[in-house]
Formats: structure tokens, C-alpha cells, sequence
């Protein structure tokens, strides 16, 4: 970890005008940040804690609901109108990391989390995305891990967090403010894919801060959080599907879904809640929508498995939301 | 800016870059506290602040002013063990010891967690209220690892506390 | 001093004549209590004044030279004392039992990560900071011209141990298998990183550190820093875990010795997790070749196991893989043999159970199939192959439980072995099996000493170097003296790892309890044998019981005995004839039901039974834990665990306990664990053996024999992660 200047924000105009400064960071729960730091991975002159501001609240929003960027991801799945309409969101955070980490991680710093991959956080080897131009050592090197899906010649990384996955499902809106104001972004539309900068993760601009993350209204229905991963716990997704899907007599009212560990952002691909919605489920179908999210799909090597790996997930994921299995 | 641990009031370190562990464990030369990783992935390093576990390597101790934070020397001592200590001592709930303290203190935690309704990805529905299973408590202790293997004596010792509170 | 060598089985059984009655008991551990509140000390945690921190600095190749050190780039940094950087330092850790000082000599680049320079500062965040940032040049190999992958160089051929012609055998055989299994390198993971605080003190060093085998570990230390053993101290009172990582001198020892004299004060280094991944030994991975040639009943007549490992040129460490193949079956015609080949990963060496940990896995997933070949019951298959002789050498058995362990086990488990025919139980997604193997791990002892001191007021000390790393030796050697003594464990303090006490060969190779044992066994004959004298009589007439010794007619306590002062004797046990005159081994036998997920192969143990003849139990708490924390890491071999190497530069990419996936505990079910009745007088004088190692050894076969026996689906790579098992299942869904 290299020196740096601690500095407390007491208020979010104050905030935005700190983390608007060179070399600086905002730190909310620290648990993905001070991991970096310690490996000199990030090395912000200025540390800005935002935990003083006034942001960790889950209140009522319009027909939704409204989580502070601040409220840790504990506050959220524990919290009683979460459970009761937004399961996926609840079950999504409690298959992620563990107990003790999501008594300090938060939302906005959830949706900041940075890739896993090891390529990334090995400051002896190349990464495009660490070191802007040095190369991706994943790309030839060992890419267990890394995305099938939406990848570029410069990052194969992938997104790791579930959270984001679930509120990518449930369409959820991110708000954000800034010196130049307040705006909201689509939680879909948040994140980036690689492309040629994939040191840009996300859409904020310098100085920007996550106030929160917003929940439509409830949809209802089935709401299924499947993760797919090596040991039973504390490990991250291989594959996870993230489905909020609604019956209505035979037929599919409403379905939304979004993956984790496919890509550099929470996958979602609006052609497959289109080719769902208003069919009656089959078998068939299942297969079209995993044709669907899968058609672009590219292994490289190590993660080949991870192609048929979804396919099964989704299927498996629609089989259990539907009861459909022919 | 001070922090309370175990009851205590200590002045912060200047420097910022020193993680509540390492101030914990070097300035204040409780070494309870077990570094394993130093990453939040092992989980020996667990404290509670303000009533909550947390991975102490993974904040900076300076974050921390005005908190209140317990060590498993703050949970109990040899000459006076806590229901958890004692359990773990008869159940062989550990073998080379370094990941013990921070299994008894995410476990004085987890407890509390479960009477308080807090779901797990082990409850069938997040809606539930979850029950004092053997699965309960095997998931939401799965951020504390134990390299020798003494899991399954670690979820004897804490059912049965467990459920001598419940009785 | 009562000296032993073990030059016949010991019949006598002493410690059954015994009266205390605590030999064996499930007893707590006495370090239990101090574990439990967090104040037993590990190595980094004394409070050495005035201690500054060591970082290492490790090299970003693969081969090559150090070039130059800039340390002008960092020794202005606030804190920063010094950069060294000494040709003495060692860039691996030692082998086992070395006893002389590992490679040395940083400026030459070995493997991707290795140890070439310690950055000592005020502060440990200094430290790490100005290591990070440390400038080096380097003079780099080309890539193109190191060897990474073990499949792509020519291996070193081992003439391997033959005996009649396999190839013939198989091509006669009725039933037979002949298959490759795949198993990946793993990492010990002791969730205590290697750590050392070296002081000097009038020319001599103390150094706390974290080691399984000080009387080993003083002799690397001194030959690499040209010192006698005379000046040099090793402390590990408490290790936080070793499973083979600790039993060399490891780089953190010597790098702290060496910095300590060139700052003038104590340094402590406590290696980061990832450079403990990355710097300290891997079980190698290996290429397993089974032949299991068979006749109609599924008698073996032939036998073959070859192997193919690797490991850095010049290391003589090889995976022993086929250490259990060359007496646990029968088989006339046999090959074993074990290649290896050299390259540029970092250092392999021992982790839990060498050899058997991987090699039992493949054999008994091999017999599996035989099995069902021959369409009998997998146990029965067993029982019908433990050999009346030892297949090659004209020597017995000593006492061998292995058919008591797979009938017993089988028992408790409710073992069902008529109808095996897999995919036959599914719940919901997911598809139950059930699996069987053998266990096998090859029985050692080494010499040790280890001294025994009776006090007034009817107490004992138990001292010797030996370690506790887990394993429950505090408890044990405290339970030999007591029951020999006749006094309560509680009344016996014991004290260990360090090298000021009589020495041993510390904890590995299971050896631990059966030598260090036997040296306090001996220690304490010794001291009864005087008790007697004292009481006029003979050791073999003495009761000692409660504090109270007895001859005949003549009843006096310890304490009067005494008369204020203290009575001390040292045991010095060595191996002698036996060892090459039985086959001695822990034998048991595992069971495992698995549930398979039909979507994705994810695969959970849902129950695991074992039953181990261990010889003697010396505490069955301790010794039951041991083989819980076995077969735990054996789940973690069966479906999580595996090192992944960069092809192009060889260095270890998922270096840390993120990416390296230990067994969480939501993977590990309630475990079952018999120990089978049992002394084996030609073990060790106390008739115990090792039990730490033989707890995983064959484990994830009988996981992987269940997973088939659940899908359908046969596993020839370990471990078995979904991307594993998709495949076949696949597969098996389209017939």
C-alpha cells in the first residue's frame, strides 16, 4: 500500500469535490479496495471515506424502493421488503462472498467491484486494464475464470459480483451525482463492456459518487438466484443466472433475466426476455433463449466449459421457474 | 480519534495505511486476531465492530473512530472461557488453533445473526425465518476457513451451544 | 539416558499393563484452552523489542540472473532501514529431513516467484510498500528455451521396480483396466503463513519460527549461514498448521537471521499469503498410468502403477505416487515406476500424505472399475486382494486391519455393494451415489530423544523438540507419562518446540507420535526402573497409580519417593530391524455418498465414513480429529483443490485462498470416523502408528467411485470440478 492522505466526506457536494481530485479514490466498505491497494493494484494519493455521508437509508420509492449506495449488502438482504418482493435481490447478496464481508461491502461499492482475474492482480504480469496497454495475460495465459461473452482483444475479465446480476434482472436504476449535477443510469447500462479501454469499467466520470441504487415495482412471480461454482460457499460464480420470471395461466407474463460470470458487466440480452415473454414454456424455448445468449459466446481454452455451463444453467434455471421440463 | 476494543479507548495510528488488524495486532500487541491472508479470504482475522463480524484485515483502522470493538480476547480468557470457548475445547473444534479465534468470534456473531432472522443462502426461501440447522450453520461459517479439517467437530461445539440458548 | 533400537517387534504391550487408565481416552487438549482465547503464541506474534519487519522482494521471471538492485529506489523512503540482499539467502525451502541448507544464492532465478532480496523497515506497511516498489534489473532466460509443461519434456526415466511381465499378464487377463488419470498440484494452505523473528544475542541467534522439525530445521539453518548448531536456536511452540509446508527450513528463517545481523536488531518477517503460494513447496501434479490385470474372481495377476511427476532440476523430492502400490495388493506380474519431469515451476515437495494422497486416489478409482468388471461387490473386490505375502519382498506383514476397516466401515456406513449399477437414485436435479476404497499409508519412524523430569509435589515435564502443529502431540506425550507414571495428565506439563530440549524428528511422515512417543515411553521406563529401585522391587512389579507408586507390600507416594529433589531421564528411541523386516503400514477404509447436480456436475459429499487401524490410539479425541481434518482434505482433492500454472512463464496464478479452493465449511458433512482396535508391536514400542496423513489417502477415490456411482460418469482428472464432470454428463443424457 502506498502513503496516502486519509480525507472524510462529511457531505455529498464536499465528496463529489474530493474524489474529483487526481489520484483519488472514494472508499465506502473497503473490502475490494484495501485488497487492491495492499497490492499496490490501486494507488490513490487520496483516500476519500464516504461512510459519514448519509446514504446508507432503504426507504420507499415510488412503487419501489430506494437502497442507499451505503447500505451494506447485509442491510439489504436482511431487510424485510426486500425479502418479501425483491427475493432475487435477497437470495443474489446471500450467495455472495461471506457474512463478514457483506456486513461491510455496499451497494455502490458492490457495483464498483473489480474483476478477479489474476492477471489483474498480479502486478508482475500484463494487463490491459491495470496497466492501459501492457497486454492481456489472460488472453494466452490461463483463463480459467474469464468471460465467454462480450470479450475484446484487450480483456477477457469478467464482472465478478452477483448483487449487480440480480438488480440487472430486476431492472434497477442507478443514481448518481456529481459536480454537475444529479442523473440516473439504467443498472443494465452501467457497466461496460472492454472494448479497446477496459480500464474503464462503468460510466461514472471523475468526481461522480453512487447515491443509490432504485427498484422498480415489484414483479413478482418466480424470482430465482442460480450460482454455479466450485465449493459450496465463498467462491465465485463459474455461472450465475439471476431469473425473475412470472406465469400467467400456461404462458410466461414477465421474464427478465441477467448472468454473472459470463462477461465484463452483469449479462443481460433483452432478445431473451422478448423471445420468453407471452410464450408457453417448452423445452424447446429453453433451448432457443440459451441459442439466443449463447450464439456470440467464445471460450478461450481453460474456460471452455463454461458455454455448456450456461446453457445448462439457464435451462435448469426456466425448468424451476416454470415447472416446465418437456 | 479513539476506537474502544474490548472495553478499552486507544488512540488511532497516524498512519492510515494500518488495517485494524495490524493495529490491533502489532501496535497493541493483542495477537488474538490471526492474519491468513491479509485479503479477506480466510477469515481468522474476524472481529466484531460495533456488534457486527467483519474481515479486520480489510479496513483501515482509522475508519474506525468512535467504534467499539470486540477481539477474541474480549470474548473470553483461558481462566474464563465463554460458552463457545468451552464447546470448542470439549468438540476438539480446531487442531493447530490459528483459525480459532476468528471461528469463535464470526461464531458469537452467527448466532445472534440467526436469533435475529437473518437469512442465509442456506434458508429455502429469504422470506423464512431461519431454523438452527446443521446447514445454517455450515454456510454462514463458511467465511472462516480451517486448513486442518476440524469442521464438523466446529458445528458440534457451536450447535451445542446453540441449542442450550434455544433450550 | 534408556536407549532403544527397534530391532524386534515389542510384544510387551507395557503401556496395556499400565494402571492410570488415560492411555487412549478422548481427553482435551491442555493447549485447548489458551487456542481458544487467542494467547497461545504463534511465531510472529512474541514480543520481541525493537523488532523491525522484513518484506520479501521476488523475481518476475521464470530463469535467469539478478542484474542489479537499485536500492537507491526505496532506502529514501520514510521508515525504510535497509534492503538486503545476501548470496546466503535460500531461494526454496528445504526437503524434508534435509538437514543441510536448500539452494542458496538469490542473483539466480529459478521459478516465477522466487524470494531474491528482503526490504526491513520500521513498519510492516512500510516494508511491504518499499518491496513492492523495489527497482531490479534482471537478465531473463528467453521463455521459449524453459521447460513449464511436464507433458513436453522427456522425463527422467526411473528403471521402476519390476517382477514378471505385466504386459503378458494383461493380455491373458479375464477382467482388466488399463487407464490414465490426471491429478493437479496442490498447496498445504496452513492458514498460518511461514513467519520468523531472528534475534542475535552474543553471537548467537534465536530464531521464532513456524516448523515441523527443528532438529532438522537447526541443521539447514546453521549450514546455510555457516554456523554451528551450537549458536543457534529454533522456538516454534505453536505452528499454525504445516502439512508438509513447514518442514524444511523455509526462506523466511534464514532471510530474517541474515537481516537481523546486518540491521542490528530483531527483523520479523511474516511471508503475504500469496508469496507462501507462490515461494514454498506444491504437491506436484501427476500422470497416472494404472494396469490391473485380473481372473475370473477378480484375483489380481497383475499390477502396474506408473506415474509421471515433476519438480525443479536438481531437487531430489519426486511425489512418491506409488508408495502404497508396492505392498497393498496382490499382483505377480507388477511395474511401478515413477518419472519425473524437470522444469520450471516452482519448488514440488512434500504436502499431506506425498505419494498416497494422489496415487491411492487413481488406484482405488481403477479397482472401481475392476469391480464392476468382474460384477462383484467393490468391497468384496478388496478383501479378495489383500495378499498373504508381500508381493515382492519375503517379508511379513506386521499387524495389518485393512480387512477389519472395510468390513467394519462398511457396517456403520450400510454399505449396499450387490447392485452398483449407477444412475439409479436421483433427488430433485441431483443424482445419489455411493463409493468404497481402500486407505493405505506407509508407517516410519525416526530417532528421538525426549526427556522426562518426576518433581516434588508429584508432578512430571515432559521436554523434547517435537512439534504440536495441530496434531494434538501436547496432549498425547502428556498422556504416555501419565499413564506410565501413574499420574494425571493434568499433573504432567509438556514442553515443546524447541531446540534447547532433547531433539526428535518432528511432525511429518506421521512419524511423529510413534517416535517422539516412544522416546517418553522410554524416558519414563527409565524413571519407573530407578521408582522401582527406590522401592526396592523390580520395574516389572511396579504399579504406579494416582501419584502413588507400588511394590509388593511397600506403598509410597512420588512425592515422598523424591525426597525434594527432582529425577529426570532422557529416552532415546531408534529405528532398527523391524523396519526392514516388516511391511508396516496404517490401513483403512473409506465411504462416501455424493450427490451429483444433473445441470451443472457441481458435486457435494453428503456423508463420508472412515475406519483406520492406526495401531494404538493414543488419544482417540485427537486422533479421531486427525482423521477428520484427512478426510476433509480429501474432499477438497476430490472436487476443489488445484494449483494452475501459466504455460508461458510457469508462475502460479490462483495464488491465493481466493482462487485456491479449500474445503469451506459448508462442503464438509458430518464425518464418521472408526478406529479399529489395534497394536502393532512391530511399529513402535508403544504399538502405535501415524494417523495425521492415512485419513486422505485413497479418500477421493472412493468420492470419485461414488460420483460414477451417482451419474454415471467416470473422472479421470482430479479434481472433479463441473467443468470436469459436464462432459459426461452431457453424455449420459443423450443415451
Amino acid at each position: 500500500m502506498r502513503p496516502f492522505d486519509y480525507k472524510r466526506a462529511e457531505r455529498l457536494e464536499h465528496a463529489g469535490q474530493l474524489a474529483a481530485a487526481e489520484d483519488t479514490l472514494a472508499i465506502a466498505g473497503g473490502t475490494n479496495l484495501i485488497d487492491l491497494m495492499k497490492l499496490q493494484v490501486e494507488t490513490p494519493a487520496t483516500l476519500v471515506d464516504l461512510n459519514h455521508l448519509p446514504l446508507a437509508g432503504i426507504e420507499e420509492h415510488e412503487d419501489g424502493l430506494r437502497i442507499g449506495a451505503l447500505a451494506t449488502n447485509t442491510a439489504t438482504a436482511v431487510h424485510p421488503r426486500v425479502r418479501a418482493d425483491y427475493p432475487l435481490l435477497a437470495r443474489a447478496i446471500l450467495a455472495g462472498a461471506t457474512q463478514q464481508l457483506r456486513n461491510k461491502a455496499t451497494t455502490g461499492g458492490n457495483l464498483c467491484q473489480r474483476t478477479r482475474c489474476w492477471y489483474f492482480t498480479n502486478t508482475d504480469q500484463p494487463c490491459n486494464k491495470r496497466e492501459p496497454g501492457s497486454g492481456c495475460g489472460a488472453l494466452m495465459g490461463r483463463a480459467d475464470l474469464h468471460a465467454v461473452l462480450g470479450t475484446s482483444e484487450a480483456c477477457i475479465a469478467t464482472y465478478p459480483g452477483d448483487m449487480a446480476v440480480a438488480m440487472a434482472a430486476l431492472d434497477a436504476t442507478v443514481e448518481i451525482a456529481g459536480e454537475k449535477g444529479s442523473r440516473s443510469v439504467p443498472l443494465r447500462e452501467f457497466h461496460l463492456l472492454p472494448g479497446d479501454t477496459p480500464h474503464i469499467e462503468n460510466v461514472l466520470e471523475p468526481g461522480e459518487i453512487i447515491t443509490a441504487v432504485t427498484l422498480p415495482t415489484p414483479v413478482g412471480g418466480k424470482q430465482i438466484y442460480r450460482k454455479v461454482r466450485e465449493r459450496s460457499s465463498y467462491a465465485f460464480a463459474l455461472v450465475s443466472v439471476a431469473a425473475a420470471l412470472r406465469m400467467e395461466g400456461e404462458s410466461i407474463a414477465h421474464a427478465a433475466l441477467a448472468f454473472g460470470g459470463l462477461a465484463h458487466k452483469p449479462w443481460h440480452d433483452p432478445r431473451i426476455d422478448d423471445l420468453l415473454t407471452g410464450e408457453k414454456p417448452s423445452m424447446a424455448l429453453f433451448d432457443k433463449a440459451a441459442d439466443l445468449l449463447l450464439e456470440d459466446a467464445q471460450g478461450y481454452g481453460e474456460n471452455d466449459a463454461k458455454i455448456p455451463l450456461a446453457r445448462r444453467a439457464l435451462t435448469a434455471t426456466l425448468i424451476d421457474a416454470t415447472g416446465v421440463s418437456a | 480519534m479513539t476506537i474502544e476494543i474490548n472495553g478499552e479507548s486507544h488512540e488511532l495510528p497516524r498512519d492510515p495505511r494500518v488495517t485494524l488488524l495490524d493495529f490491533v495486532r502489532e501496535h497493541l500487541k493483542m495477537t488474538g486476531a490471526k492474519k491468513g491472508c491479509d485479503h479477506g479470504q480466510c477469515g481468522a482475522c474476524t472481529m466484531l465492530v460495533n456488534g457486527q463480524r467483519i474481515n479486520s484485515c480489510l479496513t483501515l483502522a482509522v475508519m474506525h473512530d468512535g467504534d467499539s470493538v470486540t477481539t477474541i480476547e474480549g470474548i473470553g480468557s483461558p481462566a474464563a472461557m465463554a460458552p463457545l470457548q468451552e464447546a470448542f475445547v470439549k468438540h476438539d473444534g480446531y487442531q493447530c488453533g490459528y483459525c480459532t479465534p476468528g471461528q469463535i468470534c464470526s461464531a458469537t456473531a452467527m448466532l445472534q445473526e440467526i436469533a435475529a432472522g437473518w437469512p442465509s443462502d442456506a434458508t429455502a426461501d429469504p422470506t423464512d425465518t431461519p431454523k438452527l440447522t446443521r446447514e445454517e450453520v455450515q454456510e454462514r461459517m463458511s467465511g472462516n476457513l480451517c486448513r486442518c479439517g476440524a469442521y464438523a467437530n466446529i458445528v458440534d461445539a457451536i450447535m451445542e451451544v446453540a441449542e442450550g440458548e434455544a433450550a | 539416558m534408556k536407549s532403544l533400537t527397534m530391532d524386534k517387534p515389542d510384544e510387551r504391550n507395557r503401556l496395556d499393563a499400565m494402571k492410570q487408565g488415560v492411555i487412549g481416552k478422548p481427553l482435551d487438549r491442555p493447549d485447548g484452552p489458551i487456542k481458544v482465547s487467542g494467547v497461545a503464541p504463534y511465531a510472529a506474534e512474541y514480543d520481541i523489542a525493537n523488532a523491525a519487519y522484513g518484506v520479501f522482494v521476488t523475481a518476475p521471471i521464470a530463469r535467469g540472473k539478478v542484474a542489479k538492485i537499485h536500492e537507491d529506489s526505496v532506502t529514501g523512503m520514510d521508515g525504510v532501514i535497509a534492503v538486503v540482499a545476501d548470496e546466503r539467502f535460500t531461494t526454496r525451502a528445504a526437503q524434508g529431513t534435509a538437514g543441510e541448507a536448500p539452494e542458496q544464492g538469490p542473483g539466480e532465478v529459478d521459478y516465477w516467484g522466487q524470494p531474491i532480496a528482503l526490504v526491513v523497515a520500521e513498519s510492516y506497511e512500510a516494508a511491504r510498500d518499499a518491496a513492492q516498489r523495489l527497482k531490479v534489473d534482471f537478465h531473463a532466460d528467453d521463455l521459449a528455451d524453459i521447460p513449464f509443461d511436464p507433458d513436453a519434456v522427456e522425463p527422467e526415466k526411473d528403471e521402476g521396480q519390476r517382477q514378471g511381465d505385466l504386459a503378458h499378464a494383461m493380455a491373458e487377463a479375464v477382467h482388466s483396466v488399463d487407464r490414465t488419470y490426471t491429478t493437479h498440484g496442490h498447496a498445504s494452505a496452513a492458514m498460518e503463513p511461514h513467519a520468523s523473528i531472528a534475534e542475535w544475542q552474543d553471537g548467537k541467534l534465536t530464531v521464532h519460527a513456524s516448523l515441523q522439525m527443528l532438529n532438522f530445521n537447526i541443521a539447514e539453518l546453521a549450514d546455510a549461514l555457516d554456523l554451528e548448531e551450537d549458536d543457534v536456536r529454533l522456538v516454534s511452540r505453536f505452528v499454525g498448521g504445516g502439512f508438509g509446508s513447514k518442514l524444511g527450513v523455509s526462506q523466511d528463517v534464514v532471510a530474517a537471521a541474515i537481516a537481523a545481523k546486518q540491521v542490528g536488531r530483531p527483523v520479523k518477517v511474516a511471508m503475504t499469503r500469496q508469496h507462501v503460494f507462490q515461494a514454498i513447496m506444491r504437491r506436484s501434479e501427476s500422470t497416472q498410468r494404472l494396469r490391473l490385470a485380473a481372473d475370473a474372481e477378480g484375483r489380481l495377476t497383475g499390477f502396474g502403477h506408473e506415474a509421471l511427476v515433476s519438480n525443479l532440476p536438481g531437487e531430489d523430492f519426486a511425489e512418491p505416487v506409488t508408495q502404497s502400490s508396492k505392498f497393498l495388493y496382490g499382483g505377480e506380474n507388477r511395474l511401478l515406476r515413477i518419472d519425473v519431469a524437470r522444469i520450471h515451476r516452482m519448488c514440488a515437495g512434500s504436502v499431506r500424505a506425498p505419494g498416497e494422497a494422489v496415487g491411492m486416489t487413481a488406484l482405488e478409482a481403477a479397482m472401481d472399475e475392476l469391480a464392476e468388471q468382474v460384477g462383484i461387490d467393490p468391497v468384496e473386490l478388496r478383501l479378495r486382494n489383500i495378499p498373504d505375502k508381500h508381493p515382492t519382498k519375503d517379508i511379513p506383514y506386521s499387524s495389518r486391519k485393512l480387512a477389519e476397516c472395510l468390513k467394519e466401515g462398511a457396517a456403520a456406513f450400510g454399505w449396499q455393494g450387490e447392485d452398483r449399477k449407477p444412475r439409479q437414485r436421483r433427488e430433485g436435479e441431483w443424482w445419489i451415489g455411493t463409493g468404497v476404497a481402500s486407505g493405505s499409508r506407509v508407517h516410519n519412524v525416526e530417532e528421538a530423544k525426549a526427556r522426562v523430569t518426576l518433581r516434588p509435589g508429584g508432578t512430571a515435564l515432559v521436554e523434547t523438540d517435537m512439534t504440536d502443529i495441530g496434531t494434538g502431540t501436547y496432549a498425547i506425550l502428556g498422556q504416555i507419562a501419565g499413564e506410565m507414571l501413574g499420574l494425571d495428565p493434568k499433573d504432567v506439563e509438556v514442553g515443546l518446540g524447541d531446540t534447547d530440549f532433547p531433539r526428535g524428528p518432528g511432525s511429518g511422515g506421521s512419524w511423529g507420535a510413534p517416535s517422539s512417543g516412544s522416546a517418553v515411553f522410554l524416558a519414563c521406563e527409565a524413571l519407573r526402573e530407578e521408582i522401582a529401585s527406590l522401592l526396592k522391587g523390580e520395574e516389572g512389579n511396579l504399579t504406579m497409580k494416582d501419584g502413588t507408586a507400588v511394590v509388593g507390600n511397600t506403598s509410597r507416594t512420588i512425592d515422598e519417593l523424591l525426597g525434594g529433589k527432582e529425577l529426570q531421564r532422557t529416552g532415546h528411541f531408534q529405528p532398527g530391524k523391524t523396519e526392514k523386516e516388516f511391511a508396516a503400514a496404517s490401513y483403512g477404509a473409506f465411504f462416501a455418498e455424493v450427490a451429483v447436480n444433473d445441470w451443472t456436475g457441481e458435486t457435494r459429499v453428503r456423508r463420508l465414513t472412515g475406519a483406520f487401524g492406526i495401531g494404538r490410539v493414543l488419544n482417540e479425541k485427537t486422533a479421531r480429529s486427525q482423521c477428520l481434518g484427512g478426510m476433509t482434505w480429501a474432499i477438497g482433492a476430490a472436487l476443489t483443490e488445484q494449483l494452475l500454472f501459466d504455460p508461458r512463464d510457469g508462475h502460479l496464478v490462483n495464488c491465493d485462498l481466493a482462487e485456491y479452493h479449500v474445503p469451506v465449511h459448508r462442503d464438509v458433512p458430518e464425518c464418521e470416523v472408526l478406529l479399529v482396535e489395534e497394536r502393532d508391536p512391530a511399529a513402535s514400542p508403544i504399538q502405535a502408528k501415524g494417523v495425521g496423513e492415512l485419513s486422505m489417502c485413497g479418500a477421493a477415490g472412493a468420492i470419485a467411485n461414488a460420483v460414477y456411482n451417482a451419474c454415471g460418469v467416470r473422472a479421470y482428472s482430479f479434481p472433479m470440478t463441473p467443468a470436469v464432470l459436464l462432459e459426461g454428463l452431457v453424455e449420459q443424457a443423450k443415451a
